[in-house]
Protein backbone atom coordinates (compact mmCIF):
# COMPACT_ATOMS: atom_id res chain seq x y z
CA UNK A 1 0.00 0.00 0.00
CA UNK A 2 2.59 2.08 0.94
CA UNK A 3 4.71 1.07 -1.89
CA UNK A 4 1.59 1.80 -4.44
CA UNK A 5 1.13 5.47 -2.91
CA UNK A 6 4.76 6.61 -2.88
CA UNK A 7 4.48 5.76 -6.86
CA UNK A 8 1.27 7.62 -7.13
CA UNK A 9 2.73 10.64 -5.78
CA UNK A 10 6.08 10.68 -8.05
CA UNK A 11 6.34 12.99 -10.48
CA UNK A 12 7.82 13.06 -13.56
CA UNK A 13 9.01 16.10 -15.17
CA UNK A 14 8.78 15.78 -19.14
CA UNK A 15 10.85 18.84 -19.81
CA UNK A 16 13.67 17.59 -17.77
CA UNK A 17 13.66 14.45 -19.03
CA UNK A 18 13.19 16.17 -22.86
CA UNK A 19 16.40 18.45 -22.45
CA UNK A 20 18.15 15.73 -21.12
CA UNK A 21 17.88 13.58 -24.09
CA UNK A 22 19.02 16.57 -26.22
CA UNK A 23 16.35 15.33 -28.65
CA UNK A 24 15.33 19.26 -29.22
CA UNK A 25 18.48 19.73 -30.85
CA UNK A 26 17.94 17.02 -33.46
CA UNK A 27 14.33 18.25 -34.42
CA UNK A 28 15.73 21.69 -34.56
CA UNK A 29 18.09 20.66 -37.10
CA UNK A 30 15.64 18.80 -38.86
CA UNK A 31 13.89 21.66 -39.36
CA UNK A 32 16.75 23.56 -40.29
CA UNK A 33 18.40 21.73 -42.53
CA UNK A 34 15.63 19.72 -44.03
CA UNK A 35 13.15 22.52 -45.88
CA UNK A 36 9.53 21.37 -46.44
CA UNK A 37 8.39 17.89 -45.61
CA UNK A 38 5.44 19.24 -42.97
CA UNK A 39 3.86 15.73 -43.04
CA UNK A 40 6.92 14.03 -42.36
CA UNK A 41 8.33 16.08 -40.00
CA UNK A 42 5.22 16.15 -37.78
CA UNK A 43 4.97 12.11 -37.42
CA UNK A 44 8.72 12.55 -36.09
CA UNK A 45 7.70 14.51 -33.70
CA UNK A 46 4.87 12.50 -33.03
CA UNK A 47 7.10 9.33 -32.48
CA UNK A 48 9.81 11.95 -30.20
CA UNK A 49 6.67 12.19 -28.21
CA UNK A 50 5.73 9.00 -27.97
CA UNK A 51 9.26 7.61 -27.34
CA UNK A 52 9.48 10.42 -24.29
CA UNK A 53 6.38 9.46 -22.35
CA UNK A 54 7.46 6.08 -22.61
CA UNK A 55 10.30 6.92 -21.08
CA UNK A 56 8.40 8.78 -18.51
CA UNK A 57 5.91 6.19 -17.69
CA UNK A 58 8.66 3.35 -17.68
CA UNK A 59 10.66 5.69 -14.69
CA UNK A 60 7.44 5.20 -12.65
CA UNK A 61 7.41 2.08 -13.14
CA UNK A 62 4.62 1.41 -16.05
CA UNK A 63 5.93 -1.47 -17.85
CA UNK A 64 4.57 -1.82 -21.44
CA UNK A 65 6.49 -3.31 -24.73
CA UNK A 66 8.36 -0.88 -26.51
CA UNK A 67 6.11 0.09 -29.66
CA UNK A 68 7.27 -1.36 -32.79
CA UNK A 69 8.76 1.89 -34.74
CA UNK A 70 9.05 0.19 -37.97
CA UNK A 71 8.53 2.09 -40.78
CA UNK A 72 7.64 2.26 -44.51
CA UNK A 73 8.61 5.36 -46.57
CA UNK A 74 7.37 6.27 -49.81
CA UNK A 75 7.56 8.80 -52.12
CA UNK A 76 8.76 10.20 -55.58
CA UNK A 77 12.43 10.27 -56.03
CA UNK A 78 14.68 12.68 -54.61
CA UNK A 79 12.03 13.81 -52.03
CA UNK A 80 14.40 13.03 -48.72
CA UNK A 81 13.95 9.37 -48.02
CA UNK A 82 16.72 8.21 -47.10
CA UNK A 83 18.24 11.25 -45.50
CA UNK A 84 14.96 11.49 -43.55
CA UNK A 85 16.23 7.21 -42.82
CA UNK A 86 19.63 8.82 -41.16
CA UNK A 87 18.29 11.15 -39.51
CA UNK A 88 15.63 8.80 -37.46
CA UNK A 89 18.62 6.65 -36.08
CA UNK A 90 20.21 9.36 -34.35
CA UNK A 91 16.51 10.38 -33.02
CA UNK A 92 15.24 7.08 -31.73
CA UNK A 93 19.35 6.99 -30.72
CA UNK A 94 18.80 9.96 -28.54
CA UNK A 95 15.61 8.38 -27.21
CA UNK A 96 16.97 5.33 -25.85
CA UNK A 97 15.20 3.17 -28.44
CA UNK A 98 17.80 1.77 -30.65
CA UNK A 99 21.51 1.03 -28.52
CA UNK A 100 23.40 2.58 -31.55
CA UNK A 101 23.09 5.46 -33.67
CA UNK A 102 23.69 3.39 -36.87
CA UNK A 103 22.34 2.74 -40.25
CA UNK A 104 23.04 0.09 -42.75
CA UNK A 105 21.29 0.62 -45.88
CA UNK A 106 20.99 -2.28 -48.44
CA UNK A 107 18.86 -3.35 -51.57
CA UNK A 108 17.28 -6.30 -52.62
CA UNK A 109 21.04 -6.93 -53.96
CA UNK A 110 22.20 -6.66 -50.27
CA UNK A 111 19.85 -9.49 -49.18
CA UNK A 112 19.01 -12.16 -51.80
CA UNK A 113 20.93 -14.73 -53.25
CA UNK A 114 21.41 -16.31 -56.46
CA UNK A 115 20.94 -20.09 -55.97
CA UNK A 116 19.62 -22.21 -53.47
CA UNK A 117 20.49 -21.65 -49.53
CA UNK A 118 22.22 -18.37 -50.47
CA UNK A 119 19.61 -16.03 -49.46
CA UNK A 120 19.02 -17.30 -45.39
CA UNK A 121 22.66 -16.45 -44.73
CA UNK A 122 22.90 -13.65 -46.84
CA UNK A 123 19.78 -11.80 -45.27
CA UNK A 124 20.80 -13.05 -41.75
CA UNK A 125 24.22 -11.33 -41.96
CA UNK A 126 22.54 -8.11 -43.55
CA UNK A 127 20.45 -8.67 -39.69
CA UNK A 128 23.14 -9.07 -37.82
CA UNK A 129 25.19 -6.17 -39.07
CA UNK A 130 22.57 -4.16 -38.63
CA UNK A 131 21.29 -5.06 -35.11
CA UNK A 132 21.31 -2.28 -32.59
CA UNK A 133 20.08 0.25 -34.92
CA UNK A 134 18.43 1.21 -38.20
CA UNK A 135 18.27 -1.17 -41.17
CA UNK A 136 17.03 0.82 -44.41
CA UNK A 137 15.75 -1.15 -47.30
CA UNK A 138 16.00 1.28 -49.98
CA UNK A 139 13.25 0.17 -53.36
CA UNK A 140 11.88 -2.67 -50.92
CA UNK A 141 9.80 -3.68 -53.62
CA UNK A 142 11.90 -5.28 -55.43
CA UNK A 143 11.97 -7.91 -52.98
CA UNK A 144 9.22 -9.12 -54.25
CA UNK A 145 8.61 -10.56 -57.39
CA UNK A 146 5.31 -12.32 -58.45
CA UNK A 147 6.28 -13.24 -61.90
CA UNK A 148 9.18 -15.69 -60.64
CA UNK A 149 7.16 -17.66 -58.82
CA UNK A 150 10.90 -19.55 -57.84
CA UNK A 151 12.60 -16.29 -56.69
CA UNK A 152 14.14 -16.11 -53.67
CA UNK A 153 13.13 -12.91 -52.52
CA UNK A 154 10.29 -14.20 -50.47
CA UNK A 155 12.66 -15.89 -48.80
CA UNK A 156 14.40 -12.83 -47.98
CA UNK A 157 10.54 -11.26 -46.65
CA UNK A 158 10.17 -14.05 -44.69
CA UNK A 159 13.33 -14.01 -42.70
CA UNK A 160 13.32 -10.22 -42.31
CA UNK A 161 9.06 -10.65 -40.90
CA UNK A 162 10.66 -13.31 -38.90
CA UNK A 163 13.08 -11.33 -37.18
CA UNK A 164 11.26 -8.05 -37.07
CA UNK A 165 8.77 -9.78 -34.77
CA UNK A 166 11.58 -11.87 -32.64
CA UNK A 167 14.25 -9.15 -32.26
CA UNK A 168 11.51 -6.12 -32.05
CA UNK A 169 13.74 -4.13 -29.16
CA UNK A 170 16.74 -4.81 -31.20
CA UNK A 171 16.07 -3.67 -34.80
CA UNK A 172 14.70 -0.66 -36.53
CA UNK A 173 13.39 -1.69 -40.22
CA UNK A 174 12.97 1.46 -42.97
CA UNK A 175 11.76 0.03 -45.61
CA UNK A 176 11.59 3.20 -48.58
CA UNK A 177 10.52 3.47 -52.17
CA UNK A 178 7.98 5.09 -54.84
CA UNK A 179 4.69 5.09 -53.75
CA UNK A 180 2.33 3.08 -56.07
CA UNK A 181 4.78 -0.23 -55.94
CA UNK A 182 5.47 0.15 -52.40
CA UNK A 183 1.79 0.20 -52.36
CA UNK A 184 1.37 -2.79 -54.53
CA UNK A 185 4.34 -4.42 -52.67
CA UNK A 186 2.34 -4.49 -49.44
CA UNK A 187 -1.05 -5.17 -50.87
CA UNK A 188 0.84 -8.71 -51.82
CA UNK A 189 2.46 -9.19 -48.11
CA UNK A 190 0.08 -8.43 -45.59
CA UNK A 191 2.11 -9.58 -43.44
CA UNK A 192 4.79 -7.21 -44.15
CA UNK A 193 2.22 -4.22 -44.17
CA UNK A 194 0.59 -5.59 -40.97
CA UNK A 195 4.05 -5.10 -38.94
CA UNK A 196 4.93 -2.02 -40.23
CA UNK A 197 3.33 0.76 -37.69
CA UNK A 198 4.04 4.28 -40.02
CA UNK A 199 3.68 4.90 -43.61
CA UNK A 200 4.93 8.03 -44.11
CA UNK A 201 4.31 9.78 -47.47
CA UNK A 202 7.16 12.22 -48.68
CA UNK A 203 5.12 15.11 -50.52
CA UNK A 204 7.13 16.98 -53.80
CA UNK A 205 8.48 19.44 -53.22
CA UNK A 206 6.94 23.18 -54.36
CA UNK A 207 9.42 25.54 -56.25
CA UNK A 208 10.22 27.84 -53.64
CA UNK A 209 11.11 24.89 -51.22
CA UNK A 210 13.68 23.50 -53.71
CA UNK A 211 15.28 26.82 -54.22
CA UNK A 212 16.18 27.02 -50.85
CA UNK A 213 17.02 23.23 -50.77
CA UNK A 214 19.42 24.68 -53.85
CA UNK A 215 20.67 27.35 -51.16
CA UNK A 216 21.20 25.26 -48.31
CA UNK A 217 23.55 22.97 -50.62
CA UNK A 218 25.51 25.39 -52.22
CA UNK A 219 26.19 26.54 -48.84
CA UNK A 220 28.00 23.34 -47.36
CA UNK A 221 30.09 23.13 -50.58
CA UNK A 222 31.24 26.64 -50.16
CA UNK A 223 29.93 28.37 -52.81
CA UNK A 224 27.60 31.08 -53.33
CA UNK A 225 25.00 32.46 -55.78
CA UNK A 226 25.67 36.23 -56.96
CA UNK A 227 21.87 37.79 -57.63
CA UNK A 228 21.31 37.32 -61.09
CA UNK A 229 22.26 33.53 -60.32
CA UNK A 230 19.86 33.49 -58.37
CA UNK A 231 16.94 34.74 -60.57
CA UNK A 232 18.61 32.40 -62.64
CA UNK A 233 17.87 29.44 -60.53
CA UNK A 234 14.53 30.09 -59.72
CA UNK A 235 13.85 30.05 -63.40
CA UNK A 236 15.68 27.07 -63.73
CA UNK A 237 13.83 25.00 -60.97
CA UNK A 238 10.76 26.22 -62.58
CA UNK A 239 11.64 25.09 -66.14
CA UNK A 240 13.25 21.53 -65.03
CA UNK A 241 10.34 20.65 -62.44
CA UNK A 242 7.83 20.46 -66.31
CA UNK A 243 10.61 18.14 -67.78
CA UNK A 244 10.44 14.72 -67.70
CA UNK A 245 12.64 12.47 -65.18
CA UNK A 246 12.34 15.36 -62.45
CA UNK A 247 13.67 13.97 -59.33
CA UNK A 248 13.27 17.08 -56.66
CA UNK A 249 16.19 17.36 -54.77
CA UNK A 250 18.13 15.15 -56.39
CA UNK A 251 17.74 17.05 -59.88
CA UNK A 252 19.04 20.16 -58.19
CA UNK A 253 22.17 18.94 -56.43
CA UNK A 254 22.86 17.53 -60.12
CA UNK A 255 22.29 20.96 -61.72
CA UNK A 256 24.46 22.39 -59.04
CA UNK A 257 27.39 19.91 -59.94
CA UNK A 258 26.84 21.12 -63.32
CA UNK A 259 27.07 24.67 -62.37
CA UNK A 260 30.09 23.76 -60.64
CA UNK A 261 31.50 22.12 -63.66
CA UNK A 262 30.44 25.41 -65.89
CA UNK A 263 32.13 27.71 -63.55
CA UNK A 264 35.20 25.71 -63.07
CA UNK A 265 35.77 25.90 -67.21
CA UNK A 266 34.79 29.29 -67.13
CA UNK A 267 37.62 30.36 -64.69
CA UNK A 268 40.16 28.40 -66.60
CA UNK A 269 38.78 29.78 -69.71
CA UNK A 270 39.38 33.15 -68.23
CA UNK A 271 43.41 32.07 -66.94
CA UNK A 272 45.77 34.63 -67.07
CA UNK A 273 44.23 36.76 -64.07
CA UNK A 274 45.02 36.47 -60.49
CA UNK A 275 41.57 34.96 -58.78
CA UNK A 276 40.39 35.73 -55.34
CA UNK A 277 38.42 34.09 -53.02
CA UNK A 278 34.71 35.59 -54.18
CA UNK A 279 35.43 34.41 -57.72
CA UNK A 280 35.99 30.71 -56.81
CA UNK A 281 33.12 31.06 -54.58
CA UNK A 282 30.62 32.53 -56.87
CA UNK A 283 28.67 30.91 -59.31
CA UNK A 284 27.42 33.15 -61.89
CA UNK A 285 24.08 33.26 -63.75
CA UNK A 286 25.93 32.50 -66.84
CA UNK A 287 26.80 28.98 -64.97
CA UNK A 288 23.21 28.38 -64.66
CA UNK A 289 21.73 30.06 -67.80
CA UNK A 290 23.88 27.71 -69.85
CA UNK A 291 21.78 24.57 -69.22
CA UNK A 292 20.35 22.73 -71.49
CA UNK A 293 16.60 23.65 -70.24
CA UNK A 294 16.76 26.96 -71.29
CA UNK A 295 17.89 25.85 -74.59
CA UNK A 296 14.12 26.31 -76.98
CA UNK B 1 31.19 -33.72 -13.30
CA UNK B 2 31.03 -29.99 -14.17
CA UNK B 3 33.68 -28.69 -16.72
CA UNK B 4 35.44 -25.19 -15.63
CA UNK B 5 37.45 -23.83 -18.27
CA UNK B 6 38.10 -19.86 -19.45
CA UNK B 7 36.69 -16.84 -17.56
CA UNK B 8 33.92 -16.66 -14.70
CA UNK B 9 34.90 -20.79 -14.42
CA UNK B 10 34.16 -20.18 -10.96
CA UNK B 11 30.66 -19.15 -11.37
CA UNK B 12 27.63 -20.38 -12.25
CA UNK B 13 26.87 -21.04 -16.30
CA UNK B 14 26.14 -17.35 -17.35
CA UNK B 15 22.40 -16.73 -18.64
CA UNK B 16 22.11 -14.88 -22.03
CA UNK B 17 21.72 -11.38 -20.93
CA UNK B 18 24.89 -11.46 -18.82
CA UNK B 19 26.92 -13.47 -22.19
CA UNK B 20 25.34 -10.16 -24.08
CA UNK B 21 27.00 -8.00 -21.47
CA UNK B 22 30.26 -9.51 -21.87
CA UNK B 23 30.15 -9.40 -25.69
CA UNK B 24 28.87 -6.03 -25.43
CA UNK B 25 32.08 -4.79 -23.19
CA UNK B 26 34.71 -6.55 -26.02
CA UNK B 27 32.75 -4.93 -28.52
CA UNK B 28 33.20 -1.71 -26.75
CA UNK B 29 37.22 -2.70 -26.43
CA UNK B 30 36.84 -3.13 -30.17
CA UNK B 31 37.82 -6.88 -29.99
CA UNK B 32 36.03 -9.67 -32.72
CA UNK B 33 34.28 -11.84 -31.45
CA UNK B 34 34.04 -15.78 -32.65
CA UNK B 35 32.58 -19.12 -31.12
CA UNK B 36 34.14 -22.08 -31.17
CA UNK B 37 32.67 -25.54 -30.08
CA UNK B 38 34.13 -28.75 -29.31
CA UNK B 39 33.34 -32.26 -28.26
CA UNK B 40 36.81 -32.96 -26.59
CA UNK B 41 36.95 -31.22 -23.14
CA UNK B 42 40.59 -31.87 -22.40
CA UNK B 43 42.35 -28.83 -21.11
CA UNK B 44 44.99 -28.70 -23.46
CA UNK B 45 42.81 -28.99 -26.51
CA UNK B 46 43.02 -26.27 -28.57
CA UNK B 47 41.87 -26.81 -31.36
CA UNK B 48 38.10 -26.31 -31.26
CA UNK B 49 35.77 -25.66 -34.32
CA UNK B 50 34.92 -22.31 -35.37
CA UNK B 51 31.60 -21.66 -35.55
CA UNK B 52 31.89 -19.55 -38.73
CA UNK B 53 34.66 -16.91 -39.13
CA UNK B 54 35.25 -14.23 -36.25
CA UNK B 55 32.63 -11.66 -36.61
CA UNK B 56 34.68 -8.59 -37.24
CA UNK B 57 32.26 -6.92 -38.80
CA UNK B 58 29.34 -6.83 -35.80
CA UNK B 59 29.37 -3.73 -33.75
CA UNK B 60 25.98 -4.82 -31.40
CA UNK B 61 25.87 -7.87 -29.31
CA UNK B 62 22.37 -8.92 -30.48
CA UNK B 63 23.52 -10.19 -33.65
CA UNK B 64 26.58 -12.39 -31.98
CA UNK B 65 23.96 -13.58 -29.41
CA UNK B 66 21.85 -14.97 -32.69
CA UNK B 67 24.97 -16.61 -33.85
CA UNK B 68 25.22 -18.22 -30.20
CA UNK B 69 22.27 -19.22 -30.16
CA UNK B 70 22.20 -20.71 -33.90
CA UNK B 71 25.36 -22.63 -32.33
CA UNK B 72 23.62 -23.99 -29.60
CA UNK B 73 20.68 -25.28 -31.50
CA UNK B 74 23.08 -27.05 -33.80
CA UNK B 75 25.88 -27.83 -31.61
CA UNK B 76 24.16 -28.96 -28.12
CA UNK B 77 25.44 -31.43 -27.02
CA UNK B 78 28.75 -29.81 -26.90
CA UNK B 79 31.01 -27.48 -25.50
CA UNK B 80 30.48 -24.01 -26.93
CA UNK B 81 32.90 -20.71 -25.96
CA UNK B 82 32.72 -17.11 -26.50
CA UNK B 83 36.21 -15.69 -27.39
CA UNK B 84 37.28 -12.25 -27.99
CA UNK B 85 40.22 -11.34 -29.95
CA UNK B 86 42.66 -8.00 -29.47
CA UNK B 87 43.85 -6.94 -33.14
CA UNK B 88 46.49 -4.27 -31.64
CA UNK B 89 49.98 -3.65 -31.24
CA UNK B 90 51.10 -5.33 -28.71
CA UNK B 91 48.28 -7.70 -27.50
CA UNK B 92 47.43 -9.85 -31.08
CA UNK B 93 45.70 -12.50 -28.99
CA UNK B 94 42.84 -13.34 -26.91
CA UNK B 95 41.47 -10.98 -24.64
CA UNK B 96 38.48 -13.34 -23.40
CA UNK B 97 37.16 -16.78 -23.71
CA UNK B 98 34.42 -18.26 -22.04
CA UNK B 99 32.11 -21.22 -21.70
CA UNK B 100 28.40 -20.57 -23.04
CA UNK B 101 27.30 -24.34 -23.68
CA UNK B 102 28.04 -27.46 -22.16
CA UNK B 103 26.59 -31.10 -22.94
CA UNK B 104 23.98 -32.67 -20.46
CA UNK B 105 26.25 -34.97 -19.03
CA UNK B 106 29.46 -34.63 -18.51
CA UNK B 107 31.17 -38.03 -17.66
CA UNK B 108 34.74 -36.16 -16.47
CA UNK B 109 38.15 -37.48 -16.66
CA UNK B 110 40.48 -40.54 -15.82
CA UNK B 111 43.44 -40.48 -14.31
CA UNK B 112 45.72 -42.64 -16.23
CA UNK B 113 49.14 -43.94 -14.96
CA UNK B 114 51.93 -45.48 -16.75
CA UNK B 115 54.65 -46.68 -14.71
CA UNK B 116 58.34 -46.41 -16.44
CA UNK B 117 61.77 -47.89 -16.23
CA UNK B 118 63.02 -47.37 -11.85
CA UNK B 119 59.01 -47.26 -11.01
CA UNK B 120 59.15 -44.19 -12.94
CA UNK B 121 55.24 -43.23 -12.96
CA UNK B 122 53.44 -40.87 -15.88
CA UNK B 123 49.78 -39.48 -15.21
CA UNK B 124 47.67 -38.45 -17.75
CA UNK B 125 44.26 -37.27 -18.37
CA UNK B 126 41.93 -38.42 -20.46
CA UNK B 127 38.26 -37.53 -20.71
CA UNK B 128 35.64 -40.38 -20.42
CA UNK B 129 33.46 -38.88 -23.08
CA UNK B 130 36.87 -39.12 -25.41
CA UNK B 131 36.92 -42.98 -25.36
CA UNK B 132 33.87 -42.83 -27.71
CA UNK B 133 34.15 -41.64 -31.43
CA UNK B 134 33.25 -37.98 -32.58
CA UNK B 135 29.64 -37.50 -32.67
CA UNK B 136 28.47 -39.93 -29.75
CA UNK B 137 30.66 -39.08 -27.09
CA UNK B 138 27.53 -37.47 -25.70
CA UNK B 139 23.79 -38.56 -24.47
Amino acid sequence: MTALAAVADERVDLQALYAESSIGETLDQLDRELVGLVPVKTRIREIAALLLVERARRSVGLEAEPPPLHMSFTGNPGTGKTTVARRMAEILHRLGYIRRNHVVSVTRDDLVGQYIGHTAPKTKDVLKKAMGGVLFIDEAYYLYRPENERDYGQEAIEILLQVMEDNRDDLVVILAGYKDRMDTFFKSNPGMASRIAHHIDFPDYAADELFRIAELMVATMNYRFDAEAMMALRDYIVRRMEQPRFANARSIRNALDRARLRQANRLFAERGQLLDRTALQTITAADIRASRVFSP
Amino acid sequence: MHLTQGQFSFLPDLTDAEIKKQIEYALAQDWAVAIEFTDDPHPRNTYWSMWGTPMFDLKDPAGILMEVKACRAAQGDKYVKVLAFDSHRGFESLRMSFLVNRPKNEPGFELLRSEGPGRKVQYALRSYATGKPAGSRYG
